[in-house]
């Protein structure tokens, strides 16, 4: 089993030769479908070169890199990283619409920015270092 | 640290979100939190996820976003200023002049958070804060997804491999203040303002550490 990292959840996979999985796994990890077009996300579909499909498994590190995004392995390969692409956070950010999220409060109750809907919102960081 | 100005904006339907980008978690953080008295959301970040989505690189940092979930400011510095980098280093003190300054500014940013929640002011227009976006490069993004990568590591045990990822985003991404400094302290608490980091900030020369916000 390979540990797969994706910017807000981890997944624990059958993968072979680096990201080779079925294609369902694919999909719960990426979030995007195969389809004969190729890797399908609503309206969009991304064509795979032959050499990453195989019946309904596919390489999700070629898939990923086609798509602009960072896929980082660890060491034994057990672990990898898959970040979001650069123009998709770019895309986000320029249309403006305040990118949702989940994090646990100090007492590890969940908190989703989208609840604070219809109110001003002061987001800022801070650290103890 | 906003709790006055929560407290005193709040029944105008402003709330406060307070991210600690803190990989050690919530119990390293909860001393700060109590210490504050806060009512609006203290939230802990430990894979420094909010920086990778809003392209930040610095605490403090504020994002501004009015009642229809948009953009109204993009990530600027919070309040904070670079009189620090003149402080005596052996007394960790600044001069009289230097701690007036810096509190002028922080009044300064508050009070335009306090005119943006009672009339709408220093809100932008979308082609404005749009163009205060900073831009996310490939390198940022694969810096992000190594950071991410380095606290699982760090996290299951491998911190030595751990640490060769943290180093790597910060190579990759060295504007990022937060990743450079949250690697440190995972390394040792107080390396994050040590020696290390001073000379960081020296390097910087001309270049802010804390970029005024442009009220």
């Amino acid at each position: 089993m390979t540990i797969v990292l994706t910017p807000t959840a981890e997944h624990d996979v059958a993968t072979r030769d680096g990201l080779w999985m079925s294609a369902a796994d694919a999909e719960k990890i990426t979030g995007w479908t195969l389809k004969p077009e190729g890797m399908c996300r609503a309206e969009a579909c991304v064509p795979m070169p032959a050499s990453a499909v195989k019946g309904t498994e596919i390489d999700v590190e070629a898939f990923w890199k086609k798509l602009g995004g960072p896929a980082i392995a660890g060491e034994a390969r057990d672990v990898w990283a898959l970040g979001a692409p650069a123009q998709e956070r770019n895309a986000a950010l320029e249309g403006l619409l305040a990118p949702d999220f989940t994090l646990p409060d100090v007492d590890g109750v969940p908190r989703s920015l989208s609840q604070l809907r219809g109110k001003k919102i002061f987001l800022a960081t801070w650290a103890s270092w | 640290m906003w709790q006055q100005l929560y407290a005193e904006l709040k029944d105008k339907g402003f709330m406060v979100v307070a991210v600690a980008e803190e990989t050690r978690g919530a119990d390293h953080a909860r001393p700060w939190i109590e210490q504050a008295k806060s009512d609006y959301w203290q939230l802990i970040d430990t894979e420094h996820r909010l920086s990778d989505l809003y392209n930040l690189v610095n605490v403090p940092q504020a994002v501004w976003i009015d009642e229809q979930g948009r953009i109204v400011r993009p990530p600027e510095t919070a309040g904070s200023t670079d009189h620090f980098r003149r402080m005596d280093l052996n007394t960790r003190t600044m001069t009289p002049e230097d701690q007036a300054e810096r509190l002028a500014a922080r009044v300064a940013y508050l009070d335009a958070v306090r005119a943006w929640v009672t009339t709408g002011k220093h809100a932008l227009p979308a082609a404005a804060a749009r163009a205060g976006l900073p831009m996310v490069t490939p390198e940022i993004a694969e810096a992000h997804a190594r950071f991410r990568l380095g606290v699982w590591l760090r996290t299951n045990g491998r911190a030595t491999e751990g640490d060769r990822q943290l180093a790597a985003a910060s190579r990759l991404h060295p504007d990022s203040w937060s990743m450079w400094r949250q690697a440190a302290d995972l390394d040792e608490v107080g390396k994050a303002s040590g020696p290390e980091f001073w000379q960081r900030v020296q390097a910087l020369g001309e270049r802010p550490y804390y970029p005024p916000p442009k009220l």
